[in-house]
């Protein structure tokens, strides 16, 4: 059986190697531009067709985005990137399902034994894009806290120097900021790659029943951890903007249910 | 122990042990939001987002275990 975790290069672009998610990626990307386009072309007040798909999409998420913040404007500011985050890992996850991806494959040679290489692979059971993923998802929470807060506020909840005990808490916060880029990447690479591992066994094991119901759960999977990652960004970027200082008067008015929700979570 | 059997116990050991706590703990976890719910029902969609981001939380312990199965067995 072929697996691997790492994913396999195709071919070789000026010395940069292009693997079979990548090839995925670059699919996905380039339906979702056309989709979108064709969606958006003639814009009517009264949508009908993919523009109300489109407007559909965007609502609800829209919605999903205001249950946390409660606050419409912040809400808009951050919508784009938690939107692109959904839609981009929903796709790629429910791509790596599609008949053809991970069965389709060249064999080449490799260390002297025939080894099977598919065309074709999710693009978030690869690791690098997950990690990619959840880099961009701690900076983007990085960027919307120094600009609401202002880089000294929001450094301050780092780097505290009033206390040695708050000193040290500022420390074990700074490095569970950069533990998020893990958990980030893990969750949705385990995940997606288990998921497919398991349909590649199943469908070793008994071919065209077993699979069935695991394919469902596979849809489901994709579904809640493109959610789980989008509310997760989302509830650190409304973490991020809130101070606990006395200093801070109107924000913590302003946000006075956010604190006590999350902190008892 | 032969090598091969050791090749073979130990990534299904790790993700055996290694989903035990998590599940047990999705459980409770799940059952004291269920029961918060049923007291103050007004309340249920603020729970429920809590509910939903910590099984989130606690889920990704197990697939880290899972994924340690996985390099055991395929990257030898």
């Amino acid at each position: 059986m072929e697996i691997s975790i790492a994913a396999e290069s195709i071919f070789h672009i000026f010395g940069v190697p292009i693997t079979n998610s990548m090839i995925l990626s670059f699919v996905v990307l380039i339906f979702l531009s056309v989709l979108t386009y064709f969606g958006t072309r003639k814009m009517e007040t009264v949508p009908h067709g993919m523009q109300n798909v489109l407007e559909l999409a965007v609502e609800k998420l829209l919605n999903l985005v205001d249950s946390i913040t409660h606050d419409r404007k912040f809400s808009l500011r951050i919508f784009p990137i938690l939107a692109t985050f959904f839609i981009f890992i929903l796709i790629n996850n429910w791509v790596g399902i599609l008949p053809g991806v991970g069965s389709i494959g060249v064999t080449h040679l490799v260390h002297g034994k025939e080894v099977f290489i598919p065309l074709f692979r999710a693009g978030t059971a690869d690791l690098n894009t997950t990690i990619m993923l959840g880099i961009a998802a701690v900076i983007a929470i990085q960027v919307v806290g120094i600009t609401t807060l202002g880089l000294f506020r929001y450094g301050k909840k780092f780097f505290d120097f009033s206390s040695p005990l708050g000193f040290f808490i500022g420390l074990i916060e700074l490095l569970s900021e950069m533990i998020r880029i893990i958990s980030f990447a893990f969750r949705l690479f385990g995940n997606v790659f288990a998921g497919e591992v398991l349909l590649i066994i199943l469908a070793d094991l008994t071919p065209y029943i077993a699979p069935v119901p695991f394919y469902i759960m596979e849809l489901f999977v994709g579904f809640i951890q493109a959610l789980v990652f989008t509310m997760l960004a989302l509830v650190f970027m409304t973490m991020a903007t809130v101070t606990h200082g006395p200093d801070d008067h109107k924000k913590e008015e302003a946000q006075e249910e956010e604190p006590g929700q999350l902190e008892t979570a | 122990m032969d090598p091969e059997v050791a090749k073979i116990l130990a990534p299904s050991l790790t993700i055996a042990i290694g989903a035990m706590m998590p599940a047990l703990a999705i459980g409770w976890m799940s059952s004291k939001g269920l029961e918060a719910i049923g007291r103050n029902p007004e309340a249920a969609d603020k729970i429920q987002a809590t509910l939903i981001l910590t099984v989130a939380f606690v889920e990704a312990i197990a697939v880290y275990a899972l994924v340690v199965a996985l390099i055991a067995k395929f990257v030898a």
